[in-house]
């Protein structure tokens, strides 16, 4: 194996270097329109009329599209749920357009078309929307109780889902237990915040009834999958692609209203239609995660060995349910982490709410499920006067109980099973970098000089290389020229390299020599796309087995065509060899003769075409883990946090190409400090939206990312042919967990309890007093 | 009815003159009428750095910037740093200085002048460069070598150390 | 995201541009454009003029002598920020410009244009509070000069009238040996400031304060220049308890508060860099007069 395991340079990046990227917005096509959304004003409304004429009258304006200028397949069916589950009392889902109701700050409700994005932003502000101002819910917890406003007009409640999780008996457990702790945590995280907005460009097929899409998403096929639904179209009317993307980070996997709405103007117009997200639509309407409030207990022995771990938590949905309750689900499926819990039973509420819908963004709950059972751990420590280490070791899941039954359902519909993964060593080699046992000196000498330093420890599990599969086609074409389709659709995982490097493997090339080609529903029949941490799992698996496939054939072939035995054959170079000899047959050759020529049989040979398929479908989630440890300096006078030092020691199985994985590790770390610091999205209680520029909106710049220490080890996963795991997510997961653990050790002469994030300077001073007043220990 | 006006100016040292509405921001005019999207536009209000381009070399934000402020006047794109700068960019590529690679173009005109009047820079004056250019991707640590790296590369083909 | 449609104009000398301030309805100006041009993006201004001011080159210039310092209101903060006469005569302002946004905004940004914008976090407004500074406003017929006392009319409004262009910036210089501190907490490195504070020292000969300026910036409209403490400081020798004492002044002026800072919080950022800007504005001067 030469090229899998290899830290090569990115075949990606010469063009993205060299500004010859090829994002939606940079392509232009004859003829081609411009359109704006116009987006409700009003968190709550009732849609009464629109009156066009003054923004049709504007020279360059072409329509503008309202639910009533929607084709009937998609008046009569709202945005489709891909994802249903048992769980959901209210599968909420958009119109194209709204119909009679606008339910968030954002949501579409009409499309201008023009000549330009100028032109279309000067008349959107002339349509004239009759709405009637409808009471609107801001908060998800005030949400569930009795008498409040509904998020949904026409609903009985706001209730959306109940989830309820189960493992043995909690109940029993803490009736028994001679410690039991309780923390309430609130929990807010941010949206993806991508630098490259949505967009998508319809392209109506002059001559047919058929339409091309390009769009910036993370797969494709299900946006197809949903779209043929709304247009009732058949498979070979629509294709989608999607070029390169500019970061997504989960919700450039959803199907958004607007798409439909766009598409049925295209073909209306029957011309090319343009639609670019700017960035303030983008802080209204992309969705986000935002608000769970937890209210847990930990039952444990006097030795702190967990008995038990129970709560609630009331998660925020907004207004409709774009992916069902995968995130909810997740989150509440992810807290025993890699710790033996004997009994789990958690009841979650997810509420509607008037404000734009959350769906997964990078770590997609876990990273709350983390913060949950690692401040659950720190407390213990603190009550029982261990050391906070210590008392992780004491709960650890050991290798030797692999495969682990954690007891519960994940999302998958699968028992959460462990594959494999060695927790002690992970934190015992992450603590040692981290030079923890000498910490507590380091802290003295600080403290003595005035200054406050802490640190803290973050572990998690995390599901990666979710299901159902992933499509590859290998295939020689007849130049000789090696391509790989897949379903996979890169953000930026650097994709077109890794996949490269595991099929040049099988086939005896370099990782230059063959092109991957990603997301495009006309490559590919079947995908899911790039999510969740999976495409290593799934697309690797499948380019690996598709491409061992194919090197058989292109074996067989050879073997016919030089009258050897295929078991003589190497591949090198771009060519079929018998070993030990000169003799070989170009590709270019052997696929002339694999297509065949016209009235020369090709019975009893191979099947025509050299090309293999492949749709690795993992039995399972695999899972990755890691430990993070953060050093922090608190400034008490201002509350500012500086982050001295952060060690991660990651396992996520064999790795196609470390330096890439670095890079997901080290990206996904700084997304966590942003969200345990800085990133608030900010809304009044008529759920409007406050902030909405990135003055307000606080992403972590160069100056606020600490250097990050990557080590890796390997537990390969049993589960796929590559002994491969998911590494997209790993790096935020445990993070925030670590810097408020971190945060609270610095603290500790103060007493201060921390039990939120973000957490700001602002906070953290009024903590410190509140400590002083005895307000939080 | 739209307020126009002639422009006249280079880009990347090729002479350009078109007419264009006054409103049309340096970023869209890049973009629009000259083709050349390397320059991205990330927020439109100033904060992200995506659109960052030199002007007379110094680095600026086009999306802040009026087509027709640029009359008579230098503009380099990323398209226009390939051939004078492969020095960085060799060192950007080494480096994994990017994934998403839309945050790319404006890292690299920023580190473009600042490089050009800080030759030996240390980790911290780099954070402290790049500090107007967000990136959500890399979490800026590679993008901080590849800049160090090139400072180095650069330096070493002067003959200096 | 796009700007509204306006009339574009490109004045190239102040009679041009006052001419215009005088006649048109509805006019705005275009100094940097790092404050406006994004309020023109997102379409909370609506002008059907834009009055360009980039192209009087008149306008910006530092002329520093006899104890005082000019600057054309197009001055840039790079400029200032790499100027060696201001360094020299006035360093506080390269040490507060390093807070000041971030190179691509301060290659454009003008001495000018963040006088006239307000914003309350702008460290340039604190320094021209700072140093007692008097404003040229011209018109076509006329020009008058504002102290700084008297710029602010409300949050983000100044006291240009009708048809008045913001032409001159005058700073009184301190003496050469004096020391200065600018401390302020933002968020990230760059942000408006949630509090800030400047600070000038001139030691007499027997280590006593001659004559302190403190100004704090961020708590409201306009900053504020803290005369009590100025004048406990006076006469003081330095030391923990003047410092103190400065720092609760400070604390005691009004704060504003907003969704996402309190008041009470900015109030007690004030006491805190208060204290920190005097603690190094003293060792400052210490260095500087034995220097």
């Amino acid at each position: 194996m030469g090229w899998f395991g290899a830290s090569i340079k990115r075949k990606e990046d010469p063009a993205l270097l060299t500004g010859r990227g090829r994002y939606v917005d940079d392509i232009k096509l004859p003829g081609m329109l411009h359109a704006m959304v116009l987006r409700s004003p009003h968190a709550h409304a009732g849609i009464r009329g629109f009156d066009k004429r003054a923004a049709l009258a504007l020279p360059g304006v072409r329509a503008v599209f309202t639910f009533s200028d929607l084709p009937p397949s998609m008046q009569r069916q709202t945005v489709p749920l891909l994802v249903p589950s048992p769980a959901i009392k209210q599968a909420s889902m958009p119109y194209c357009l709204a119909k009679h109701e606008a339910c968030f700050v954002g949501e579409p409700i009409a499309i201008v078309v023009a000549d330009s994005r100028y032109l279309a932003e000067d008349a959107a502000a002339l349509v004239d929307v009759d709405f009637e101002p409808l009471p609107a819910v801001s908060d998800c917890v005030a949400a569930l109780a009795a008498g409040a406003p509904l998020a949904h007009r026409d609903a009985c409640s706001n209730l959306a889902a109940v989830i309820p999780v189960n493992v043995g008996n909690a109940e029993a457990a803490f009736a028994q237990a001679p410690h039991v702790f309780r923390e309430r945590l609130f929990q807010h995280r941010g949206g993806p915040f991508f630098l490259e907005c949505r967009g998508m460009i319809a392209v109506p097929d002059p001559m047919a009834d058929a339409l091309t899409i390009y769009v910036s998403s993370q797969g494709p096929h299900r946006h197809k999958r949903v779209l043929l639904d709304l247009l009732d179209w058949a498979d070979h009317q629509l294709r989608i692609v999607t070029p390169d993307v500019g970061g997504g980070f989960g919700p450039k996997g959803s199907f958004y209203a607007e798409y439909g709405a766009l598409a049925a103007a295209a073909l209306a117009l029957r011309a090319p239609i343009k639609w670019i997200e700017d960035r303030h639509e983008n802080f209204l309407s992309t969705q986000q995660e935002r608000d769970q409030h937890w209210d847990m207990e930990i039952a444990v022995d006097p030795q702190a060995r967990i008995l038990g771990v129970r709560g609630t938590l009331t998660h925020e949905a907004g207004a409709y349910m774009p992916w069902g309750v995968v995130l909810p689900w997740i989150a509440a499926t992810s807290v025993p982490g890699p710790y033996v819990i004997p009994s789990f039973h958690l009841d979650v509420a997810v509420a509607f709410t008037n404000k734009v819908p959350t769906s997964p963004v990078r770590g997609a709950g876990r990273p709350q499920a983390a913060v949950v059972m690692e401040r659950l751990m720190d407390r213990v420590a603190h009550e029982l006067k261990l050391d906070r280490a210590e008392v992780r070791r004491r709960n650890f899941i050991k290798p030797a109980q692999m495969p682990y039954k954690v007891g519960i359902i994940f999302r998958d519909g699968r028992p959460v099973t462990y594959d494999s993964g060695d927790y002690p060593t992970c934190q015992r080699k992450a603590l040692d970098a981290a030079d923890y046992d000498g910490f507590a000196a380091r802290q003295a000498q600080a403290r003595a000089q005035g200054r406050y330093i802490g640190i803290g420890i973050g572990n998690a599990v995390e599901a990666t290389g979710l299901g159902p599969y992933e499509s590859a086609t290998a295939r020689v074409s007849t130049t000789g020229k090696l391509s790989v389709f897949t379903g996979a659709t890169p953000q930026g995982q650097s994709h077109k390299t890794t996949l490269a490097q595991i099929a040049a493997d099988q086939l005896g090339v370099t990782p230059d020599d063959i092109t991957i080609v990603t997301g495009d529903t006309a490559a590919t029949a079947l995908g899911v796309g790039s999510f969740a941490a999976r495409t290593a799992v799934n697309a690797g698996s499948s380019v690996h087995l598709a491409a061992k496939e194919l090197s058989h054939k292109i074996k067989q072939f050879a073997a016919d065509m030089m009258e050897a035995a295929e078991a003589d054959i190497v591949l090198e170079d771009g060519h079929a060899k018998i070993a030990g000899s000169d003799i070989k047959r170009s590709f270019r050759e052997i696929a002339a003769r694999a297509v065949g020529m016209p009235g020369y049989s090709m019975a009893g040979g191979p099947t025509p075409g050299l090309e293999a398929s492949s749709h690795f479908t993992p039995d399972q989630s695999t899972y990755s883990n890691g430990t993070h440890v953060a050093e922090v300096e608190v400034d008490i006078e201002i509350g500012n946090v500086k982050i001295l030092r952060y060690v991660v020691m990651h396992d996520c199985g064999h790795v196609i190409n470390p330096m890439v994985v670095e890079g997901q590790v080290i990206g996904g770390v700084i997304h966590g400090v942003g969200n345990a610091f800085f990133e608030r999205m900010l809304y009044d209680d008529q759920a409007q939206p406050v902030s909405t520029t990135f003055g307000e909106y606080l992403l972590p710049l160069s100056t606020d990312s600490p250097h990050v220490e990557v080590l890796h080890m390997t537990t390969p996963s049993p589960l796929n042919p590559l002994g491969l795991k998911g590494a997209g997510e790993g790096g935020t997961i445990p993070a925030i967990a670590a810097l408020l653990s971190a945060v609270e050790n610095a603290l500790e002469p103060f007493g201060v309890h921390i039990a939120e994030a973000p957490l700001t300077p602002e906070r953290i001073v009024a903590l410190i007093g509140e400590a002083a007043r005895g307000r939080t220990r | 009815m739209s307020d126009r006006r002639r422009v006249k100016l280079a880009v990347n040292g090729n002479e350009v003159e078109r007419e264009v509405e006054t409103r049309m921001t340096l970023a869209d005019f890049l973009r629009l009428e000259l083709d050349l999207t390397g320059t991205h536009l990330g927020c439109e209000h100033g904060i992200c750095g995506a659109c960052t381009v030199l002007l007379d070399g110094q680095s600026v934000r086009s999306c802040l910037m009026l087509a027709v402020q640029v009359n008579g006047r230098q503009v380099t794109t990323v398209e226009g740093l390939a051939r004078a700068d492969e020095l960085s960019q060799r060192a950007f590529w080494e480096n994994h200085g990017l994934q998403c690679g839309f945050c790319t173009p404006g890292m690299r005109t920023t580190l473009t002048e600042f490089l050009a009047h800080n030759p030996g820079p240390t980790e911290a004056q780099v954070r402290d460069a790049v500090s107007g250019n967000i990136c959500r991707c890399t979490g800026y640590q590679s993008i901080v070598a590849s800049a160090l790296a090139a400072a180095r590369a650069i330096r070493a083909a002067k003959g200096q150390s | 995201m796009k700007p509204p449609p306006f009339a574009y104009h490109d004045p190239t000398i102040v009679a041009e541009a006052t001419d215009l301030l005088g006649r048109l309805d509805n006019a705005l100006t275009l100094a940097g454009g790092q404050s406006l041009m994004p309020m023109l993006n997102f379409r909370v201004v609506m002008p059907d003029h834009l009055i360009d001011i980039n192209r009087i080159a008149a306008l910006s210039y530092v002329s520093i002598a006899g104890g005082r310092g000019h600057f054309g209101a197009m001055t840039r903060q790079r400029d200032l920020e790499f100027s060696a006469d201001v360094m020299r005569a006035f360093p506080i302002i390269p040490e507060a410009l390093t807070h000041v946004g971030h190179r691509q905004t301060r290659n454009r940004g003008t001495f000018g244009g963040s006088l006239c914008h307000l914003d309350p976090s702008a460290e340039l407004v604190n320094l021209a509070a700072l140093h007692d500074g008097v404003l040229e406003a011209t018109s076509r017929s006329a020009s008058r000069r504002i102290a700084m006392a008297d710029w602010v009319a409300g949050i983000m409004t100044h006291s240009l009238a009708p048809g008045e262009l913001l032409t001159d910036i005058e700073l009184r210089a301190w003496p050469q040996t004096h020391g200065y501190a600018f401390e302020e907490f933002a968020r990230r490195h760059g942000d408006f400031a949630i509090a800030a504070v400047g600070c000038l020292i001139d030691l007499a000969p027997d280590g006593t304060i001659a004559e302190a300026a403190l100004c704090v910036s961020g708590l409201g409209p306009a900053p504020v220049r803290v005369v009590r403490a100025e004048r406990l400081l006076k006469g003081e020798l330095p030391s923990h308890e003047a410092f103190r004492a400065a720092a609760v002044e400070a604390e005691s002026l009004e704060a504003a508060t907003d969704v996402y800072v309190s008041g009470a919080y900015r109030k007690h950022l004030a006491r805190v860099l208060t204290y920190r800007a005097l603690e190094r504005a003293v060792a400052r001067a210490s260095d500087r007069r034995a220097a």
